[in-house]
Parts: structure tokens; sequence; C-alpha cells
């Protein structure tokens, strides 16, 4: 079967999926785990299907489009339901629907006791449709369509327990701020469209070296407001304070969209929209920056906050950064790489932290972890192979892709140098702040829920709180179920966890360097085109493995800090916060971001609105236009009322009148 | 000798034209019509419609002024000019216009037949037999339903004239009925014109309740019906106050 | 006579009558100008009967008559309830249908 047919499969598995559970929600109770894992597993399937017709090609044979009917061909538009199948699109269609089944799989035990059981895997299929639909997309439409569902799907799994205040707000939020990528994204294809007046990506990419020189102002528009649609989606600065709160989501959402692949469409974006940004440094040297300072920013962050959750989410921010930071100064498959691990490791984080707060009865606070090594040993050992892959520790996976990244970010020299030596810095944070995380939670003095669980029973808080503001919930529909599950006594979370693990600890040895470049060939066809992913911009092996070398050195050293922070010397980080408290109060309120963004755009448009209802709406609108309306007429029918007085006599004046008009009229059009 | 004839009816006609108009008394306005309708019927017989002279004198002057005779007589009725009424100026105005158009419509027209004398003569033209000819072959719808038209005036006439006996039972809950006041600000026509009716009710009402259709007790609607019948004080006060 | 007289008198018998259905206030008088006005329409039919030689104007003549009858049969009868109610007569008083 040619790629495109597998390629349409793909698709077609969680619309069935997606539209079996959705509308059958009523009759399955516990088969919607198994549908909704079995239609992402016979995705991943047809991917592998399209992987092999695909590597059956050569060269240009390797881009495949396939389109099922057209929207649109009026107004010199050519929308059309396409599909692109190229080596890009494959890696991330193998990606996406990997992770996503063994997320599934996850889900069936962690969401076991939910209320909202089928109505979750019904949105997690949609997700994983609309993620599919944007890595497939073959023209510009298709991938606003994905774009947006993803932000649709984000939406409804954040606020999946919706009966939480704080839920339902974190799901605005990030809505809305995905709302403001996609309108970059929508006017950046316009920015784009009328130059090479079409919209399919291998049209646009023909044209593009034609109708644009180096650095046209259009291009760059282009091209920046394409950013400004992968920051919003990808979390970057300053359009990321959605990612922070979108952990009021369950946690294999979290892993699932905020960690493995809704935040990594912007890295896509960037790679898939490749050859506009060779012709447009500028945008490429702007996307370098911003995700430069996001994953510093992110990485102080993370030293300070206790939510373990959130901890692994700034942990995505900042490893996104790199991703995005490679992409944008070139180094597209070393940043494709990346995400892949990335995805590996961060889904594994994510599903342990999942195991030890159910431990914890649903406390997420790191606060009141401790201990945990002896009661939860498989989780610990998750934690570990996890926090060392994204530490960058050899021989984990996270060790080759992110120094891949530095280091072809140092070959390029310049600015870019100083990124990658910065990023070096963010390599240090990142050993920090993970191991920060592991010490706590799992060394130390066991606490009480850990003694509880070494007795063999999970502990139970006596009333279910919700772990953001402490105020007290129910059981109900719309918010989560009563159990609480950890990983050591379900099977499938075992199953998804070790897979996961296993391809944390050798997911990198694709691309060592001068060992196999299995990614870089695989992606070189269509990266064929990129001069800046040619050969000749490829660092070195030796400077790669001096760069591998460095990479692990600085890793181990921020592991070591944090052990003799956290665990050797249990006071040194409180006296840390006693010496600055300036310093603390900055990072733990996020580099007051939020309340930047509050006073700069969200205030001003209160204002705004307040102001159009109380005069517009109300004194211009309801009052002038249709009051006055209405007054007119009111008023004029009142004139015309006081013409009928009662009074027989004038009635009789007036017909007499009027009969002299008309026979007037009569007289004068007769001469 | 007709144009003497003729002179002679119309100022006649003229005459007792204006006497209709101007004279006070409406018996005297009556007998000054009667008059009109004699010359005009001499009009008639001078443009040769022998027939609707006579039905002119027999029905018109002999049948109908005679009813208006005695209704007349029966209501009465003087008749003072209310001072400053903007009509009595611009009423005369307006039909002084309306005969200036129609005069130069009549002298303007190029109707040759307005200067002539007429069409030739045939025998028997206005004739009664020529009439009634007509009546019963071209113009028997018209025939038809004029006396249609008759019969309904005279069952119409019987109906309004005739006398009341007093209310039957159902006629009396109507009129206790209509005799309530009505509910404010429920939008009665009466409130969309003019606020006095309900400032008026308000003042009479005893209380909001009742003024809100809160009904009273029958005794006390009764009490009313029979009160009104009886003193006849309220009634007038009812109607006078229908009337503002 | 030259039939342009006869309808002048017509006009002047109409005018007439008009003014006198502004002028005056007793429903009675009212009427009677009504029937002026009726009558001087008669007239002119008849006249235009006589012009054309057709008795077709004689016979809406007589019809107008009967009509003139009936409308005063009603509304004497009409001014005889009222006056019966104790209301005055006068046109300027009974403007019960206003608004």
């Amino acid at each position: 079967m040619s790629p495109t047919t597998w390629g349409w499969l793909v698709l077609l598995f969680p619309l069935l999926g997606t539209i079996t559970i959705g509308l059958g929600f009523r009759t399955y109770s516990r088969a919607a785990g198994v549908i909704g894992t079995a239609a992402i597993g016979l995705a991943f399937v047809c991917a592998v299907g399209a992987l092999i017709a695909l590597l059956g090609r050569t060269g240009a044979h390797r881009e495949v489009t396939s389109t099922l009917w057209n929207y649109d061909v009026s107004s010199g538009v050519d929308a059309g339901l396409q599909i692109l199948v190229d080596p890009v699109s494959i890696f991330m269609m193998l990606v996406v629907t990997g992770v996503s089944t063994l997320i599934h799989l996850y889900s069936t035990a962690y969401m076991r006791s939910d209320e909202g059981y089928s109505r979750y895997f019904a949105y997690l299929n949609y997700f994983v449709l609309s993620m599919l639909i944007l890595v497939l997309g073959g023209n510009f439409i298709m991938l606003i369509i994905g774009w947006a569902f993803v932000g649709a799907a984000s939406y409804l799994l954040i606020s999946f327990w919706y009966r939480r205040s704080t839920a339902t707000g974190a799901g605005i939020k990030a809505f809305v701020i995905n709302v403001l990528g996609d309108v970059g994204l929508v006017l950046g294809t316009f920015f784009i469209f009328r130059h090479t007046h079409t919209v399919s990506f291998l049209g646009s990419f023909h044209a593009a070296p034609h109708v644009f020189h180096t650095d046209s102002a259009d291009l760059v528009a282009g091209c920046l407001l394409f950013l400004v649609g992968a920051f919003a989606k990808s979390a970057q600065m300053p359009l990321h304070t959605w990612l922070p709160d979108a952990m009021e989501g369950p946690t294999p959402v979290s892993s699932l969209i905020h960690a493995a692949t809704m935040v990594t469409a912007g890295v896509y974006l960037i790679v898939r929209l490749h050859p506009l940004f060779q012709i447009a440094p500028t945008a490429g040297e702007v996307g370098a920056v911003i995700g430069c300072a996001t994953l510093l920013i992110a990485g102080t962050i993370a030293l300070v906050v206790t939510d373990i959750k959130r901890v692994i989410a700034y942990s995505t921010m900042s490893q996104i950064g790199y991703m995005i930071m490679g992409a944008s100064a070139g180094a597209y498959s070393a940043a494709l790489f990346h995400l892949m691990t990335h995805a590996f490791f961060k889904a594994l984080l994510f599903m342990a932290a999942g195991s030890i707060i159910g431990a914890m009865a649903g406390s997420q606070s790191l606060d009141k972890m401790s201990g945990f090594r002896r009661a939860m040993p498989f989780t610990f050992v998750c934690f570990i192979v996890g926090g060392l892959a994204l530490s960058g520790i050899p021989p984990f996976s996270g060790w080759v892709s992110k120094d891949d990244i530095i280091a072809y970010m140092n070959n390029r020299g310049g600015v870019y140098e100083v990124l990658g030596i910065l990023g070096y810095v963010g390599a240090l944070l990142t050993g920090l702040y993970t191991f920060r995380m592991i010490f706590r939670a799992f060394f130390g003095d066991p606490s009480p829920e850990a003694k509880e669980l070494e007795g063999g029973h999970i502990a139970h808080a006596h009333t279910p709180t919700n772990p953001a503001n402490g105020e007290e919930e129910d059981t109900e529909v719309g918010f989560p179920g009563p159990e609480h599950v950890i990983a050591e006594r379900e099977p499938a979370m075992k199953v998804a966890m070790g897979l996961l693990a296993l391809l944390a600890l050798i997911g990198g040895f694709l691309q060592l360097p001068g060992v196999d470049h299995v990614i870089t060939n695989f992606l070189g066809s269509s990266l064929a085109d990129a001069p800046l992913a040619a050969a000749a911009h490829e660092p070195t092996t030796t400077s790669a493995w001096v760069g591998l070398i460095i990479g692990a050195v600085i890793g181990l050293v921020g592991i070591t800090l944090a052990y003799s922070i956290y665990v050797r010397r249990p006071g040194t980080a409180a006296k840390f916060q006693a010496a600055l408290p300036w310093l603390h109060r900055f990072l733990v309120n996020k580099w007051y971001f939020d309340e930047a963004i509050d006073l700069v755009i969200v205030r001003p448009a209160l204002a705004i609105g307040r102001f159009t209802e109380t005069v517009l709406e109300r004194i211009v609108i309801s009052g002038g236009v249709t009051g006055g309306v209405t007054g007119a007429v009111r008023s004029g029918s009142a004139a015309v009322r006081r013409a009928q007085t009662g009074v027989l006599r004038y009635y009789a004046a007036a017909v007499i009148l009027g009969l002299s008009a008309v026979v007037l009229y009569f007289l004068i059009s007769s001469t | 000798m007709s144009a003497v004839l003729f002179f002679i009816a119309a100022i006649i006609a003229i005459i007792g034209a204006i006497g209709v108009v101007a004279l006070r008394n409406p018996l005297y306005a009556v007998l000054s019509l009667v008059c009109h309708l004699v010359a005009l019927a001499a009009l008639f017989l001078l443009l040769r419609a022998e027939f609707v002279a006579a039905a002119q004198v027999v029905v018109y002057a002999g049948a109908v002024m005679v009813l208006y005779v005695f209704v007349v007589a029966y209501v009465g009725g003087g008749d003072e000019v209310a001072a400053g009424s903007a009509l009595r100026i611009l009423g005369p105005l307006f039909a002084v216009a309306l005969s200036i158009e129609l005069f130069i419509a009549m002298l303007g027209t190029g109707l040759s037949g307005i200067k002539g004398h007429g069409a030739p003569y045939r025998y028997g033209f206005g004739d009664p037999e020529h009439i009634g000819k007509l009546f019963l072959t071209d113009y028997l719808f018209a025939f038809e339903v004029a006396s249609l038209l008759l019969l309904v005036a005279a069952i119409g006439a019987i109906v309004l004239a005739r006398r009341r006996r007093g209310l039957e039972d159902d006629e009396r809950d109507f009129a206790a009925v209509r005799a309530a006041p009505r509910p404010a600000y429920t939008g009665t026509l009466a409130e969309a014109v003019g606020v006095r009716r309900v400032l008026d009710q308000l003042e009479q009402a005893g209380s909001v309740t009742e003024l809100m259709g809160g009904v009273p007790q029958d005794k006390a609607m009764t009490a009313t019906v029979l009160g009104s019948r009886d003193t006849k004080e309220p009634a007038p006060a009812d109607s006078g106050e229908e009337q503002s | 006579m030259a039939l342009g007289w006869y309808l002048a008198v017509s006009v002047l018998i109409f005018c007439i009558g008009a003014g006198g259905v502004m002028v005056r206030r007793n429903p009675l008088v009212i009427l009677l100008c009504l029937e002026l006005m009726l009558n001087a329409g008669n007239l002119a039919l008849v006249t235009f009967a006589r012009m054309h030689g057709g008795e077709a104007g004689q016979i809406f003549a007589l019809i107008v008559m009967v009509v003139a009858a009936c409308e005063v049969t009603v509304g004497l009868g009409l001014i005889v309830a009222i006056s019966r109610s104790n209301l005055p007569i006068d046109v300027d008083e009974l403007h019960e249908l206003n608004g």
C-alpha cells in the first residue's frame, strides 16, 4: 500500500475511536478504555506501515501527498483535505502514536474510578486525532485545523475535572493563549500566501526561493507570526503562563499533551516550515533567543516550585526551549531527535509522578513527600531513569539528544555559540532541579503516607480536597474518582512505564555521533533543500564527543550539587532561602509574568469591555440607536395621534380638504 | 321662458341652502331645506326628469322631511357657537376653495355638452314607464340592493330607537363589570391615551388592591348597580367620566 | 338654459352644504347639510342624464334618494338614542372615539 493510504488509515482509527466512544458513552463503561487504546494502537501499527512503505522509496519520492477532496478552489485558494507523508511527518506520527498508546494503557488503570471514564477516552482519542491532523497536514489549512483542534482538546482535558474552579480557570487560560497563537498562525499563512499564491506546503516551499529574497519584510513578518503560534503552543516566553496551570488536568493528560505531543507542535512547525525560515534568518535568530531565554527562566523557576507536577512542567518548558532554539538555529534533525527522547523520558516522569501522587492520596506538594524509596521501588526506579535521561547522563537518551543540539549551536558560531553555552548553564540547572525533586520525594525520613504504604495500605485523605487551593470537594462526576492508584499495583501502568523507561535508556543510540546517523539519514531527504542542515554545518565527530563529555560532566555536577544540598546537608536549602528572600520570592512568583500579563493585557481588555458595555452598548446602541428609533416612532405616532381628536367637524374638514386636494391634482394634471 | 323659471328656481334653491346653514333653530333649518327641495324639484322638471321630480317632492320633501320634523320636535336642541373654534373661519374657507376649484374644473373642461342644451328630446324621456322599465331590466341589481338597504335601515331605526325596559340579569352583570374601575397599568387604551382616567380612578378607589383588580364582594357590586338605577346620580357621573 | 348653469348651481349647493357640515354643531343640522350635498349630487346626475340623453343618471338619482332616506333614518335613530341617554346634542361634546 502506498504511504498515503497508511496515512489516511492512521487518521481513521482515532477518528473512529472518538466517534464510537463519544456517541456510545452510556453503553461503554470499561470498554471505552480498551477501545481507545486499541484505536491508537492500530494507528501506531499503520504508522509503522507507512514507515515501511516510505523506506522503499528514495529521494524526492519520499514526499507523497494525497488529497481526499477539495474544500475550496474558488477565489484563488487551493485548500484541500490533503496529507503529506514524508520522513518528518512519519517521525512525528510514530512518536505521537507510540507514546499515546502507552499513555492510553496507563490511563485505563489510572482513571479507573473516575466517573468520566469514557468521556476521558473520547477526549484523549480526539486529541490524538487532532495531533495527527496537525503533523500529517499537507497544506497550511490542515495545519491550522489540527492546531485549533489540539487547542480545543487541550482545553477539554485540562478542565476535565470541571467542577474544580481552578481547573476551569486553567483551561480558559490555556485556550485564550492558544488562540493568540492561532491568530499568529493564520496571519502568518496569509503573509506567505500573498506571495506564493498556494497554501500547500510543497508548492509554497518550491515557490519560496523565487518569490522571496532573503529577509524580505513579508516573509520575516510571516515567520515571526508563525513563531508567535509556536511560542503559544509550546509554552515559550512570554506566552508560557498557561503551562504550569495546565497541570490541573489529570496526570496522563499532562504527560501526553503537555510533555510529549502538543507542546512539541511548535518545534514541528519550525522544522516543517524550514524552507521559509532559511530565507528569513532574522526570524530564526528571534526564535533561538527566545528559546534560550525560556530554558533559563524555566530552569530557575523549577528550582523553587514545590508542586511536583509543576516542577516537571517547567522542566518541559525548558527542554522545549532547547528544541526551539535548535530548530530556529537550523539543527532540525537534532531538534526532532530531542523531541523524541524528551517524549520518552518526560512521559515516564509524569507517569511516575502520577503514581506517587496516588500514594499521597492526591496531594502534589513536595513539602509533604519524603522517603518513598522503600515503599515504592518501581516508581523510584522510573524516576531515576527519567531523571538521569533528563539531566543528560550517559548512556541515557537525553544525553545524546540534548548535546546534539548544543554541539550544533556551538558549531554555527557567532551569537549561536553564546546561546549554546547558555544551554550548558541550563543543563546544570536541569540536573539540579530534577534531582532536587527526586531527592526530596524519595530520600529522607518516610512521610506518614510512605509509612502507611510500607505497611501495605494506600493512604486516603479524610475528605477529598483540591490540591491547588485546598478547598473540599466531592468524588462525583467532574471531580477525581475516589480511588488512588499506584504503579506498583497496576500491571497496565507498569507495562507502560517500563516500556518508556527502556526507550529512555536505549533511545539515544539511534544517533550517536560517529557511530550511526539513523535520524539524520532518515530525515535527510526532506531536509535536503536546507543549506543550514547541510553536512558542512554538522559538527565534526570529535567536537560532538567533546560536547557530549562536557554535557555529561555538567549534568553530574548538577546532580552532585543537588545531592549535597538536599541529602547530605538537609538544611542548606532553607539557608539559601533565608539569605536571598527577594530572589526566592521572585522565582516563586514565576518572574512575575502572570502579573505583568495581567497588568498589560488583561486589565486594559477588561476596561475596554466595561467601557463598551456601559457606554457603547447601553448608551449608544440601546439608548441612542434602538432607543432613538423607538422614540422617533413613538413621538411620530404621538404626533399623528393628535389628529384623532374625536371631534366630527374636524374630520369632515379633513375630508373636504382632501377632496379639494384631489380635485386640484386633477385640475393641474389635466392642463 | 325656461331661463326665467330656471333663475327663479335656482335662486330659491340657493337661498334655501343658505338658510339651512345659517338658521339657528333646527326647525327653521328643516323648513328651509323643504323649500330648497321643492325648488330643486322644479329644476328637475326643467331638465325633463318628471319622475325624479315627483319622487323628490313625494319621497324627499314629503316623507323624509316629515320624519325630520318629528325628530327635531322630539329632540330639540339649540345651538351655541363655541367662541374661538378655528373651524368657524376655516370651514367656509375650505368650502370656498372647493367651490372655486370645481368652478374652474367645470368651466375649463372641454365638455361641449355644457354649452349646449342637451341631447335631442326623445318621446317619453324621463317617463315613469321608461324609468320603471330600466329599473327592472338594466338596473335590476341596483333596484334590489336599494330595497335591501331600505329593509336594513328600517330595522336599524327600530333597534336604535327602542326604549329599554331596564337591565336583564346578564346585562346587569355586564354593566357591573363595565362599571368597575379597571386595574391600573394593565395597558388599557385609556391609559395609552392619557393618564387622567387612571388618576381619577385612583382617587375614587378606596385601596390599591381594589384598583389592582381585587374583586369586591357581590353585595357591594349589586349595591353599586342598584344605587345607580335608583338615584341616577352616579350614572351621569359615570357617563360624564366616560366622556372626559 | 345651457346645461353649464345647472352644474354651477349644483356646485354652489354642494359647497354650501360642505361649509355647513364643517360649521354647525347640532348633529341634526349637520345631517341636513349632508342632505344638501346629496341633492347637489342629484342635480348634477340629472343634468348629465339630460346632456347625454340616457336615463341612467335619473335612475342613479333615484337610488341616491333611497340611500339618503335610509341614511337619514338611521342617523335620526342615533340622535334619538343619544338624546335619550341624556347626552348633549352637540358633536363637539361627543368625542369619545379619540386617541
